[in-house]
């Protein structure tokens, strides 16, 4: 322990106040309570003193305690205090109120003053500095700066330059919590301006042609190539790029064909060499950050006053962070979407998806009426009739799997795991609408569900080593990319666990440990062989690892080790609904203990859990289904089992093998949730599931589901909602209801359906909060000390391409370490693609053709360009060259998009999961393996399929 | 009557001066090999002990900013010499180095065996392209001689120098800005603290010295404490140059004690241009207050100087006879400072803007009464509030010319108008054809 370093007491204003050494004043006059007006400083950027509109008058004691008053005022930004200081604000001091008006005198000098067609105004720090320290009529008479505006930063954020009083919190925000500086102070004096490295202002018009052979990135002007954003997205490993064997041309950045996706063509928005928009995840956050109004989103401006807004504090629905957002909704609309302040969460900031992907939720194409399909085609239909032909449905069908997907809040993934396992009777329900494994499963049911709060936002900071396994913080993490940069910044190194260096992970000056797919649990256990550095070390787990065999087992083994580990799922919902118990086979004992107590049929306990009902044809209570053998609960066997149901054989079936079930007429019914086929390990599987079985689709907006449905139920979307999200953390996140409409959530139709098919369960927020407290009070099963800390212990190990039905394997009870048997991690070879095949790497960006993005032009126009990665090797085997078209296919479907040449291993490929022009699962129907890659004719760069 | 005392300056009228022969002849070298036997400790006390002060404006001992240097910790450390000559005026490292530019690798080679340092930059105007080779062609020769590189004069110890041409920022020759520039930033100055002596070049501490300043250290050291101090005033002691430009008959780079007087000065200089009187001049460049012939006899040493109202800064001497007039050189100062403000902070970005415009104004007879309050009011906005001293120096000019001739600014605004001829203020020389 670190001793608590001594408080420093000084005086402001004559206001005793102690903090912490090394304190700046303007923070300490905040602990007290005093103002002082302030532009450039902010608390989580490193002080400038560029603005001096803090400027305040200071003595301190010298060596013999005699106070000495500075000559000069001081900028309270900058100045740390002392003990025994005396700060006088303008409030008490004359020189410092002289200062004070001075300084504002200037900035409004040349300031536009055109606060009547300003979207800032009303919300405006300059706007309310002026009132308290400006004057009331300006004595300025000279003409004032005029600019071209506005101008594009990236096709979501305009910039008029003219009301910019460069205080560089934008440019600081960028260099210093994003990272991908892709704006930039230009020019000096008078016509300093914030830009993006516009030739124009910074007098390179007309120098476009450089000396032939100058670095790429020299000719774009550009100081560090390392932390410039032209650079980020030239492939790693560009010493091999730039060796000639390819050819000549490869000593240029690759120049984009012309017909290849070009996104960011807003007005003004200019392209780096290599075809990409400067362009940043976290650029929305320089919008808040702006004291003026410089600074504004293309989709808010001119649409509100700050005055017209209702504000509601909320959490955000775009990953796994839940970062915390305050809505502004005028005239029964949301408008905008800003960060909340959140220290524990995401700070202050938010990403761009989080910040401007809201539009999706009040689309015209949203399901508002209950829809049936009548003679094939849907109708509308009201809900009673909805709900009765849902419930008929459920019921008559042999079987139901439900599929919640990974959106949900918590409470409603508990309306789900509850309606399935007690008013459905089965076990066959899985959240992960993604490829998953048994092996996952069996991981989340030990390491993750009802754990609670685990490694923590602030655990990464303090961190001395983060691991990035199957894991792209930037891409797949939202705030957790800044987080992890604050942890470079307090001395974490960066690991990862990757076929290549990503660009966020180079950003973070990050160490790459270079695996084929497949190969990050031999990878994670040779890192947990030096055990002596595993203290201090956190491991961050991505979704994806569910299609890297062994990984799992080997990060537990790691975690025995020493080190702490994290699962990081990209969806918001699926930690809770791993919490809620969305995952095939039986509850664990202390939710479905909590559920029996708190949250069953209504007015009832334990007994109305027992009753199976609607999918058991004879209505017989199957007495083994609620209390196993093993001691879990729930019904204890799979959808259309026959016979008497083993002890040990009740595990469900996972989401693949409910479409391949429903696919081959093996169970009857799907209850589905916010899932798009699009996402699943096998879309045609799916789509032919649901084409056969009788399906309710209970979605926001029209999807392949719900073209498919024979039910759909609309559901209410977040803002139309209370609920509570769990952060990857275990960090539960209530938010409340923004908007009042009659939209109702999953779990209210739900409770509809339910009482329907005559089993009335209560399946309220507050009985849904009891469970889950309940539930996170109980102590939980320990695991067994049968498991010694030097087992391996391995989790049974499923193919990425196999995607085994684990209904046919012997599930392990949760919160037990399964027994050692089946192939261990270190068994698992790779598959050996031949010239002319490999294997694909895939995951997604964080800007893609999600569902979620819908609606939001700007945002996407940010979006990064899709394109394959391969190595310099297999690029000459297969003669493609850096910037050609590149054919990715399997039997499904081919993908053409750009190829970079990277240091990657030969004979892999890697494409963006979900991108448009390249949707992998949709388009090759895999997820990893094998896959054939050619030189596609350059005449060709669309899709195939 | 103080008499000239050419020590920089020595060699200036031989030919080749610049040659590595030519320095060698004159005794050059002799002071490093002598450094290279003492402990740089010691030579550290020696300069300390000779007083010698910052040539480049702000007069801070040079041997006590070398002593600021935390104990050495295995990492490099830097020696910076600033010969970013940039202040209106100001004329002496530029030809300084053209003429005699061993005399500057010398007295780096000594400074940086001085400071521990074995990677020492000269940060050079990028303009003077001819200063550039002068001094790029004295690293060479001196390099091939051995008193650069490795092993230097059979010492064990090594240097290297850079010489880095800047892109033409006034605000480059503040040191912070002129760090962030050589790192290849934008040239703005940094938050001090950390001081450069703590972490300056690439966060590593450094010493950062005008070209002058370091350009004295072999003559103090081949020549002795008491040498030097012989020279000069009580607490500014040596040999400076000063330079004379503007309405004087012999304008040129002056070498004296410090403490001479201007008249001492413009006595050597063959007076005031012919004909014509003193009217106002600069102790030391733009930046600071204007002087007026009741000044003449101030010693021109920091402490008089400051005494009498100014600063002595560079010993910038702009010397301005009655046929000028002040509001137009004072416009042309405030361009300058507009021009050259970085724009970092707001009371120098936006007001040498604002007092540009309005000076301009009233010397092209479009100014208002009213005007007259900016101007007194503007500066003390911008001094003392600024982020760095460039801010500080701006208004020097309107300020102090306010005060000894603001008649003038009422006559333009009353006449509408400039009362003076431009052209008889302009220096013509008879060109031989």
């Amino acid at each position: 322990m670190s001793p608590v370093p001594a408080l420093v007491t000084l005086r402001i204003d004559g206001v005793e106040v102690s903090v912490e050494p090394g304190t700046v004043i303007i923070r300490a006059a905040e602990r007290a309570g005093i103002a002082i007006p302030r532009f450039c400083d902010h608390p989580l950027l490193a002080p400038v003193g560029a603005c001096r509109q803090c400027l305040v008058d200071v003595a301190s004691p010298g060596p013999d305690g005699a106070l000495r008053a500075f000559p000069k005022p001081q900028a309270a930004c900058t100045m740390p205090v002392s003990a025994g200081m005396e700060v006088h604000t303008a409030a008490t001091s004359e020189a410092a109120a002289s200062a004070e008006r001075s300084v504002m005198e200037l900035i409004l000098a040349t300031h536009p003053l055109d606060c009547p067609i300003c979207d800032k105004a009303g919300e405006c720090p300059l706007q309310n500095q002026a009132m308290s320290s400006g004057r009331d009529i300006s004595r300025y008479t000279g003409s004032k700066r005029t600019y071209a505006k506005p101008i594009g930063l990236t096709a979501g954020i305009l910039l008029d330059r003219e009301r910019c009083v460069l205080c560089q919190r934008c440019t600081r925000f960028a260099s210093e919590i994003a990272g991908d500086p892709f704006i930039a102070l230009q020019g000096r004096g008078g016509s300093q301006q914030v830009g993006r490295f516009d030739p124009e202002v910074l007098g390179f018009a007309g120098h476009g042609e450089a000396a032939p052979g100058a670095p790429a990135a020299a000719r774009a002007g550009l100081a560090d190539p390392a932390d410039a954003v032209t650079a980020e997205l030239v492939p790693i490993g560009d010493t091999a790029n730039l060796a000639p064997a390819a050819g000549p041309a490869t000593t240029e950045l690759p120049p984009v064909p012309e017909d290849s996706p070009t996104p960011g063509e807003a007005p003004g928005t200019a392209l780096a060499a290599d075809g990409t928009p400067f362009a940043s995840y976290f650029a929305g956050n320089i919008v808040q950050l702006c004291p003026v109004g410089a600074l504004t989103s293309t989709a808010y401006r001119f649409r509100s006053r700050p005055f017209d807004l209702v504000s509601t504090p909320s959490v955000a629905e775009h990953d796994s962070s839940c970062s915390a957002v305050r809505v502004d909704v005028r005239g029964g609309r949301v408008r905008r979407r800003l960060a909340g302040n959140d220290p524990a969460v995401n700070r202050e900031w938010l990403s761009d998806k989080d910040r401007f992907a809201f539009a999706w939720q009040s689309l015209p194409e949203r399901l508002t009426t209950p829809l049936i399909r009548e003679g094939g085609i849907l109708r509308q239909a009201s809900w009673p009739e909805a709900i009765a032909a849902a419930a008929k449905g459920l019921a008559e069908a042999d079987g139901v799997g439900v599929v919640p997907g990974g959106r949900l809040t918590i409470e409603d993934a508990l309306a789900y795991s509850v309606v399935a396992r007690t008013v459905l009777g089965t076990v066959d329900i899985d959240f992960r609408a993604r490829p998953h494994s048994a092996e996952e499963a069996r991981f989340l049911g030990q390491a993750v569900a009802g754990t609670g709060l685990g490694v923590t936002f602030d655990d990464l900071v303090s961190a001395t080593r983060i691991v990035f396994v199957g894991f792209e913080p930037e891409e797949e993490g939202g705030i957790v990319y800044l987080r992890c940069r604050e942890a470079v910044k307090a001395g974490a190194t960066i690991v990862a666990i990757a076929p290549y260096a990503s660009p966020g992970v180079r950003r973070l000056g990050g160490t790459l440990i270079q695996v084929v797919p497949g190969g990050e649990a031999a990878a994670l256990d040779a890192l947990a062989d030096d055990a002596g550095a595993m203290a201090g070390t956190v491991i961050l787990l991505g979704e994806r690892l569910a299609l890297s065999p062994g990984a799992f087992t080997s990060a537990l083994a790691a975690e025995r080790a020493g080190a702490r580990v994290a699962w990081i799922p990209r969806r918001v919902g699926e930690r809770g609904a791993v919490d809620a118990g969305c995952l095939p086979g039986p509850l664990r004992p202390a939710l479905a203990a909590a559920i029996a107590e708190h949250g069953g049929a209504v007015g009832s306990a334990a007994a109305d859990l027992e009753v199976p009902s609607a999918t058991n044809p004879d209505g017989a209570t199957d007495p083994d289904g609620v209390t196993n053998p093993d001691g879990t609960m729930g019904p204890g066997r799979p959808s259309g089992a026959d016979g008497p149901v083993e002890p040990g054989s009740c595990a469900g079936r996972d989401t693949t093998a409910i479409f391949a079930a429903a696919m081959a007429g093996e169970i009857g019914g799907l209850l589905i949730a916010g899932v798009e086929l699009g996402d699943l390990p096998n879309p045609a599987q799916a789509r032919a599931g649901v084409e056969r079985a009788f399906t309710v689709s209970l979605e926001v907006l029209p999807s392949a589901v719900t073209e498919l449905a024979d039910v759909v139920l609309p559901v209410a979307p977040p803002a139309e909602k209370p609920g509570t999200y769990v952060t990857w953390e275990g960090r539960m996140r209530p938010f409340p209801q923004v908007l009042v409409t009659t939209a109702m959530s999953d779990a209210t139709v739900l409770a509809a359906l339910a009482a329907k098919l005559g089993v009335p369960v209560d399946l309220s927020l507050t009985a849904a909060h009891a469970v889950l407290a309940e539930a996170a009070g109980a102590a939980e099963t320990p695991i067994p000390a049968a498991s010694p800390p030097d087992d391996p212990a391995p989790l049974e190990v499923t193919l990425p391409e196999d995607s085994v039905p684990s209904t046919q394997d012997p599930a392990a009870p949760e919160n037990t370490i399964p027994p050692a048997e089946g192939s261990t991690p270190a068994s698992y070879v790779p598959p050996s693609p031949v010239a002319g095949e490999a294997l694909l790497a895939t995951w997604h960006l964080a800007l893609d053709a999600g569902r979620l993005g819908s609606g939001e032009p700007h945002l996407a126009a940010t979006a990064k360009a899709p394109f394959a990665v391969l190595s310099r090797a297999t690029a000459f085997e297969i003669d493609v060259r850096d910037g050609e078209p590149l054919q990715v296919s399997t039997a499904a479907g081919a993908i053409v998009v750009p190829v970079r040449i990277a240091d990657i291993p030969d004979r892999v490929v890697w494409l963006p999961t979900n991108s448009p022009s390249c949707q992998v699962r949709a388009t090759l129907g895999a997820s990893a393996g094998i896959v054939h890659i050619e030189a596609a004719p350059t005449d060709q760069p669309e899709v195939h399929t | 009557m103080s008499e000239l005392t050419p020590v920089l300056t020595a060699r200036w009228g031989m030919p080749d001066s610049w040659r590595l022969e030519t320095y060698r002849r004159d005794g050059g070298y002799q002071a490093l090999a002598k450094a290279l036997t003492m402990e740089p400790s010691a030579l550290v006390d020696e300069i300390k002990a000779s007083g010698l002060r910052g040539r480049g404006g702000a007069g801070f001992p040079a041997g006590m900013k070398w002593s600021f240097l935390p104990k050495p910790d295995g990492g490099p450390r830097y020696l910076v010499v600033n010969a970013d000559e940039s202040e209106p005026g100001t004329c002496k490292d530029v030809p300084l180095m053209m003429a005699d530019p061993h005399l500057l690798v010398e007295g780096i080679a000594i400074t940086a065996y001085a400071i521990g340092c074995d990677h020492a930059f000269v940060y050079l105007r990028g303009e003077v392209v001819h200063a550039y080779r002068r001094l790029m062609g004295a690293v060479e020769e001196a390099k091939a001689a051995g008193l650069l590189g490795q092993d230097i004069l059979g010492s064990g110890w090594g240097l290297e120098l850079t010489v880095h041409a800047g892109a033409g920022a006034y605000i480059c020759g503040e040191e912070t800005a002129l760090l962030e520039s050589l790192e290849g930033k934008r040239g703005q100055p940094r938050l001090k603290p950390p001081f450069p002596a703590v972490a300056g070049l690439y966060a590593r501490p450094t010493v950062v010295n005008n070209v002058e300043t370091i350009a004295s250290v072999p003559g103090i050291v081949a020549r002795g404490v008491e040498w030097f101090t012989a020279m000069g005033t009580e607490r500014s002691k040596g040999h400076g140059i000063f330079s004379l430009s503007g309405h004087v008959t012999r304008p040129g780079q002056y070498e004296a004690p410090f403490g001479i007087t201007l008249r001492e000065l413009l006595t050597m200089a063959g007076g005031i241009r012919a004909g014509h009187e003193l009217k106002f001049w600069t102790p030391g460049g733009s930046s600071t207050p204007l002087f007026t012939a009741e000044h003449l006899d101030v010693p021109l040493d920091y402490e008089q100087v400051a005494a009498a109202g100014s600063m002595l800064g560079t010993r910038a001497i702009q010397i301005f006879d009655d046929t000028t007039c002040v509001v137009r050189a004072t416009a042309r100062w405030m361009e300058f400072y507009a021009h050259e403000s970085c724009g970092k902070c707001t009371p120098c970005r936006e007001g040498t803007m604002w007092l540009w415009g309005t000076v301009l104004a009233i010397q092209e007879g479009r100014g208002k009464p009213e005007d007259l309050d900016i101007l007194a009011d503007i500066p003390a906005s911008i001094v003392g509030k600024a982020f760095c001293p460039l801010g500080d120096g701006a208004p020097s000019a309107l300020t102090s010319s306010m005060r000894y001739f603001r008649s003038e600014y009422e006559d333009h605004i009353h006449l509408g108008g400039c009362p003076f001829d431009p052209a008889a203020s302009i220096l013509l020389e008879e060109v031989a054809l």
